[in-house]
């Protein structure tokens, strides 16, 4: 589904990712760790399309087709969904407005028509209630005032909602209590399936009992360093990340 | 389409005013110049009795003492006043009956203006008034509205048949020496609108006027007067487009409202004069003063959203005369390219426990100042008072500015004021969200500015807030691609 081949990046000038190879398959789950500025948010970024981001070298395949001269609308289009680490506001435009507008622009891209609203109603009330939101929620401004968990919880609503091929989670595990958490990664769960994919990105092991991957990589100064499977996330969380940069 | 900050400022640029058509109408234009003589020739043209041409002579002696202000934060090259045609009318003026008598190519105009008149008729339920240049052509859904006791018909036509109401009420809000442009107004005003809502009568539909310029080198001077009498509602719009020419126009209306005890006025613009081209040059200087006079009880509702002209000087306001009398003033200033616009209101409280809100938003594109100016006075004697406002800004790019100036002059202490004020910018990371949602930038920001814009763009009458969604969008984007 995903792949990724020799990805260089960089932001006004300055080199971030430095030859990333990664291949994710549909069905699967991966997982992305590292220390602090490892580049993991700038892997999130250039995949989606953030043209703050120059790609300088390598490609980046979507269904066998090179994404790299996509816009960020059209990726999405084409069913790849980042859940942000930080959720922008937009006063005044509510979450179920937001939702119907990016529903509809998918659907309008791909020739269909927009979403009934009986439909979309349907669909609003079946995920919110997935994730445990209620209505009032979605009247209010998107992310305006919202918690950190709030915001979240509002992500992985809108992942729910547009059900894309790929999901990149961000740290969407920062800000969330337990409880969140188990919410959020419940709600993952249920949305898995052997056609899509997850890439889930990750300082802390922690959302990983509850998001279980099927491969983790190390990410380190713009490199996948090692790669491993669950197991890898827990040695990490017990040795830190010192045991991988001395090895590297 | 991916999003820079640069390309978002030529998105802005290259928009088009889509209502720079000109209709090719014979017309009967007066020559340029203003003197006594001219100012009696607009009256005798309008047949008017000897009050009304004694009252605009005194208006026109008291604009040639005072001087053209310069206070408001806009820079422009003042007019020519002896450049300026004072008349100009669509040649077949005689009444219309109906629609079949209208000028074909009238009717032409209305329709790219988006009003099928028809339409309007069937569907919407909305009595318009059509000012072209300087005379009312035509009035719609007259008859059904007399049943109640309702006029609604041009100044002119008021004039003529309403001598009584039109001579009590006429510049008893504005009076000619208010200001420059009200002087100016009240001495060479050609048509307008007016409305009397009887006693007790809830106006079973929206009315409506619909100001267009159309000949090039003459002024727009349109004279609008709505009197709401004890205990009556009625909800207006007017609606404003005008030619896209290289030479600047001007426009200088004064409307007048007056809500006697227990009446309701909800008076409702949505003002898109040309702007001016990309470059700054030609547009409609809109300098304009709206007042209302609210009786015991009474409310008077201030909506606008203005996204034309070059220059705005506008400052729709209430007087606050009557206790528990209300005054709202909710508006959405757009500017973009070379436009400047210096509007906000005058909440004037006189009598006990009035109240007044002050919602403002402010939105800023392109080279352009867009500027709040906003008085709320509180009399010695006005116990109770309440007050509240909110200015908010939208900026767009680095070039454009955002100003707020509020006066507050409180000579009770019983006054409660509060003001609220905040500065956002449309943000690359907002418009990334939303492109990573699907979303392109050109909706992205129409929905941003549409959020912005909610609470205000909630009090028009339904019809006409998908309307003024539609020209916020159009103002403020380009065609992408």
């Amino acid at each position: 589904m995903l792949q990724i081949q020799n990805l260089h990046a960089q932001i006004e000038d300055k080199p971030i990712l430095k030859g990333i190879n990664l291949e994710i398959k549909p069905g699967e789950v991966h997982a992305i760790m590292g220390p602090n500025g490892s580049g993991k948010s700038t892997l999130s970024s250039v995949v989606a399309g953030n043209e703050d981001y120059e790609i300088t070298q390598g490609e980046i395949l979507f269904d066998q087709e090179s994404i790299n001269e996509e816009d960020a609308e059209t990726r999405a289009h084409k069913g790849i969904f980042l859940s942000f680490q930080y959720p922008v506001e937009i006063p005044g435009v509510s979450v179920t407005n937001f939702v119907k507008t990016s529903i509809n622009a998918a659907r309008v891209a791909q020739g269909l028509e927009e979403m009934p609203a009986n439909e979309m109603l349907k669909k609003i009330r079946e995920k919110a209630a997935l994730l445990e939101i209620d209505s009032k929620f979605l009247s209010r401004s998107l992310n305006e005032g919202f918690s950190g968990g709030e915001k979240k919880r509002n992500e992985i609503f809108q992942m729910a909602m547009l059900e894309p091929k790929l999901a990149i989670l961000d740290e969407t595990d920062s800000g969330l209590d337990i409880d969140a958490l188990k919410i959020v990664a419940n709600g993952v769960n249920t949305l898995k399936s052997k056609d899509n994919a997850v890439l889930v990105i990750t300082h802390y092991q922690r959302l990983l009992d509850y998001i279980v991957p099927d491969y983790v990589h190390v990410l380190f100064d713009g490199r996948i360093v090692k790669s491993g499977d669950k197991e890898l996330a827990k040695e990490l969380e017990a040795k830190g990340y010192d045991w991988i940069k001395a090895e590297v | 389409m991916s999003y820079t900050e640069e390309e978002l400022k030529k998105e802005l640029e290259s928009k088009e005013y889509e209502y720079g058509f000109y209709t090719d109408i014979e017309s009967e234009t007066f020559p340029v110049g203003l003197n006594e003589e001219i100012v009696r020739r607009i009256s005798q043209k309008k047949n008017e009795p000897q009050w009304m041409t004694d009252w605009r002579l005194e208006a026109f002696r008291i604009w040639q003492q005072m001087e053209e202000p310069d206070w408001p934060n806009v820079n422009y090259e003042k007019p020519d006043y002896q450049a300026i045609s004072y008349y100009s009318a669509p040649k077949k003026k005689d009444q219309y009956k109906s629609l079949d008598e209208v000028d074909p190519e009238l009717l032409e105009t209305f329709n790219k203006l988006g009003i099928s008149l028809d339409e309007q008729k069937k569907l919407a339920g909305v009595a318009v008034d059509i000012v072209m240049d300087s005379v009312s052509v035509a009035t719609t859904f007259k008859e059904t509205l007399a049943e109640k006791g309702i006029i609604f018909c041009s100044i002119s036509e008021a004039i003529q048949e309403h001598p009584e109401l039109v001579r009590k009420h006429l510049g008893t809000v504005v009076p000619p020496k208010d200001n420059y442009f009200a002087a100016l107004n009240s001495a060479v005003f050609s048509d307008g609108s007016f409305c009397y809502i009887p006693k007790g009568v809830r106006c079973p539909m929206e009315l409506s006027t619909y100001f267009r310029i159309n000949q090039a080198g003459t002024g727009q001077f349109e004279r609008t007067l709505v009197v709401a009498d004890e205990s009556s509602y009625v909800s207006y719009l007017e609606g404003c487009t005008a030619p896209s020419r290289d030479e600047n126009q001007l426009h200088a209306a004064v409307v007048e409202l007056i809500a006697q005890d227990d009446a309701e006025i909800k008076y409702s613009t949505v003002q898109n004069w040309y702007p001016g081209d990309k470059e700054g040059k030609g547009g409609v200087f809109n300098f304009v003063t709206k007042r209302g006079l609210c009786h015991t009880r009474s409310k008077i509702s201030w909506t606008q959203v203005e996204t034309g002209s070059a220059v705005t000087w506008k400052y729709p306001s209430c007087v606050l005369k009557g206790d528990h009398s209300i005054g709202e003033f909710y508006s959405i200033a757009v500017t973009n390219n070379f436009q400047q616009a210096d509007t906000g209101t005058k909440m004037i409280h006189l009598g006990n426990n009035t109240r007044s809100t002050i919602i403002s938003k402010g939105i800023s594109a392109g080279k352009s100042q867009n500027s709040y100016r906003g008085l709320v006075q509180v009399g010695s004697r006005a116990k109770n008072a309440r007050n509240f406002s909110q200015c908010d800004s939208l900026l767009m790019g680095n070039a454009c500015g955002a100003h707020t100036f509020p006066y507050i002059e409180a000579k009770n202490n019983t006054a409660q004021i509060e003001h609220e004020a905040t500065t956002s910018k449309i943000g690359e990371d907002q418009i990334f969200y939303c492109n990573q949602r699907g979303i392109d930038t050109e909706k992205a920001i129409a929905l941003i500015v549409n959020g912005f814009s909610k609470e205000v763009l909630n009090k028009l009458p339904m019809e006409f807030a998908v309307e003024a969604q539609k020209l916020l969008e159009i103002s403020l984007e380009g065609s992408v691609g």
